[in-house]
């Protein structure tokens, strides 16, 4: 068994869910290689061999190229399997390796299972396991589902050339907006979900942040809708937070959002739904109806 | 311009999902089924750009799926879609992403569409290689996980979403396929003058066995809840009660509240 993993590398800088691969290839056992996009003075803690492309002269999003150089690398190598993990980077690539190589594509894997890969469904409700029918197979992990795991050792540098350009003209990054609440320096969080139903209704959650003496934040839904800013989204693609309370509001539990709150200290999660995901990271789950459960809380701390 | 944009009718998210008799999926009875969520902001993103355009171009809108996702079609036909295409498949639902991905590709080959717009997954199955999958066997260029689309004279400009709010901006020129992330736009509702437009669009209906030549790469061995952890307490009973629980539980654990 052998797996290629798909470093990953943006802005200038090798991201640590690089390392995830590792941990994941850790479970899977047998043999790893790693092709990494980056560069020369930014090299992973990886005993094996890395083919490394410069990404000064490919381009950091450039998937045309990218593709090319794995489909090279996996003629050297003859790997099994071929990891990304399931990211902007990682499912935007994914699909067009797995075309090339006519190979199936399980995605955003949570588990090893039996003969296959343990992928959720449904929001997250829900898990299929699911097997590969090709010999070669394409395989995206869902990042925080494996462990950070640094090898240690120095890379066999094999360097690839980048030719040619792409479709794509990639233009540039917009940085993240300015913070207007820096959540994470914050000791509690109460968060507001789609469960509260209304923009109308968010105060009702505003003011139980402010009984337990914290910060509002967001699912992503609710952000979207624009009943709360931008600012104060908990998640992937919000603020991750760690908080010595984080309250979830009405919030159902998208991988996102979990992703960016499950390592706070205690988590209290008030939903209608028992089955909720949110349930798998709460230490307690208040099963209720969020908007009734909320202001008699409140009033309850202002005693 | 001629636009295709392709959806998916899901099961509402708030549902309980049980395993079907098959193993593989889920029971279907007693769920509502509703447009993707994904795939509202790009039926949205599709009209806008007819809007911006003009009328003398034209947006299709196309799912796959048993006779229910007529509903879905009917709803896109009255954001604003023009003609609807209904793949009938009553067995989507055990078909795997390549295999949905080849039919559409089937569809779409021959027919000279500028853009093509899809969501970036599904709320149910959140594969996210439907678009991408397409794209590569028309042989298009593709972006993914928009939050901003502008288009100017054969050029797209998209602001991908990336990790930690940071966003990527690409160019690409038509003709081109786009996956569409939540946020990219505010779905419109329909309104009832257009919905009762939309009754008189044509929605074409074409056997999957037309269309699908591929067989499976992937197989679904079951479809399960995931293993509870355990560990957390769950209140349940009256308001009043569950206050006092839990404020009990917080001075007792946390150093929040003393």
């Amino acid at each position: 068994m052998k797996a290629l993993l798909i470093g990953e590398y943006r802005e200038g800088k090798l991201l640590d869910t690089t390392y995830e691969l590792c941990g994941f290839a850790a479970q899977l056992g047998g043999e790893s290689a790693m092709l990494l996009v980056g560069s020369e003075g930014q090299l992973p803690d990886y005993g094996g061999t890395l083919y490394l492309a410069d990404a000064a002269a490919c381009g950091e999003y450039n998937p045309d190229l990218h593709k090319k150089l794995i489909l090279e690398t996996v003629a050297r190598e003859n790997p099994d399997y071929v990891v990304f993990v399931h990211s902007s980077y990682g499912w935007d690539l994914a699909p067009r390796v797995a075309a090339a190589l006519k190979a199936a594509q399980v995605s955003e894997i949570v588990a090893l299972a039996d003969g296959g890969f343990e992928v959720g469904c449904c929001n997250a409700k829900m898990r299929r396991t699911v097997k590969p029918a090709t010999s070669k197979a394409v395989l995206t992990i869902q990042a925080g589902a494996f462990p950070v795991t640094r090898p240690g050792g120095t890379p066999r540098v094999e360097r690839l050339a980048a030719e040619g350009s792409g479709t794509l003209e990639f233009v540039g990054y917009e940085p993240a907006e300015a913070k207007g609440v820096d959540l994470t320096r914050a000791e509690v969080i109460v968060s507001a979900g789609r469960g509260v139903g209304k923009k109308e209704n968010v105060p009702v959650i505003a003011a139980l942040a402010k009984a337990l003496g914290g910060e509002l934040g967001a699912s992503r839904p609710v952000v979207d809708a624009g009943w709360v800013d931008h600012s104060h989204q908990v998640g992937t693609t919000g603020q991750t937070v760690s908080p010595k309370l984080y309250v979830a509001c009405g919030i159902s539990g998208a991988i996102q959002h979990l992703a960016g709150m499950k390592k706070s200290d205690f988590i209290v999660a008030i939903n209608k739904d028992k089955d909720a995901p949110i349930g798998e990271v709460a230490d307690v789950l208040v099963v209720a109806d969020v908007l009734q459960f909320a202001p008699a809380l409140t009033a309850r701390l202002a005693k | 311009m001629k636009i295709l944009v392709c959806i998916k009718q899901v099961p509402d998210m708030e549902s309980r999902f049980k395993p079907n008799g098959s193993g593989v999926w889920f029971e279907e009875t007693d769920l509502a089924f509703r447009m993707n969520e994904y795939d509202e902001y790009a039926v949205e993103q599709a009209v806008r750009l007819k809007e911006q355009l003009g009328d003398a171009h034209e947006v299709t809108v196309l799912s796959i799926g048993p006779d229910r996702v007529v509903e879905a079609i009917k709803k896109a036909l009255a954001m604003g879609c023009d003609r609807g295409v209904h793949v009938q498949d009553p067995a989507a639902s055990l078909k795997d992403p390549w295999q949905i991905a080849a039919i559409i590709a089937a569809y779409a080959r021959d027919k000279g569409f500028d853009l093509i717009f899809t969501g970036m997954q599904s709320q149910d199955r959140g594969s996210a290689q439907v678009g991408v999958t397409v794209a590569e066997d028309l042989g298009l260029p593709c972006t993914t996980t928009l939050v901003g689309f502008a288009y100017d004279n054969g050029t797209i400009t998209a602001k991908r979403e990336l990790e930690g709010g940071v966003k990527g901006v690409v160019r690409v020129k038509t003709p081109a396929l786009v996956t569409c992330q939540l946020g990219l736009n505010v779905p419109r509702y329909p309104t009832l003058p257009n919905i009762m437009k939309a009754k008189k669009k044509e929605i074409e209906a074409i056997p999957v066995g037309d269309l699908l030549r591929e067989e499976a790469r992937t197989a679904t061995a079951s479809f399960h809840p995931p293993a509870k952890k355990g560990g957390g307490i769950v209140l349940e009973g009256e308001v009043g009660a569950l206050v006092d629980q839990l404020v009990g539980i917080l001075k007792d654990k946390t150093a929040v509240l003393r």
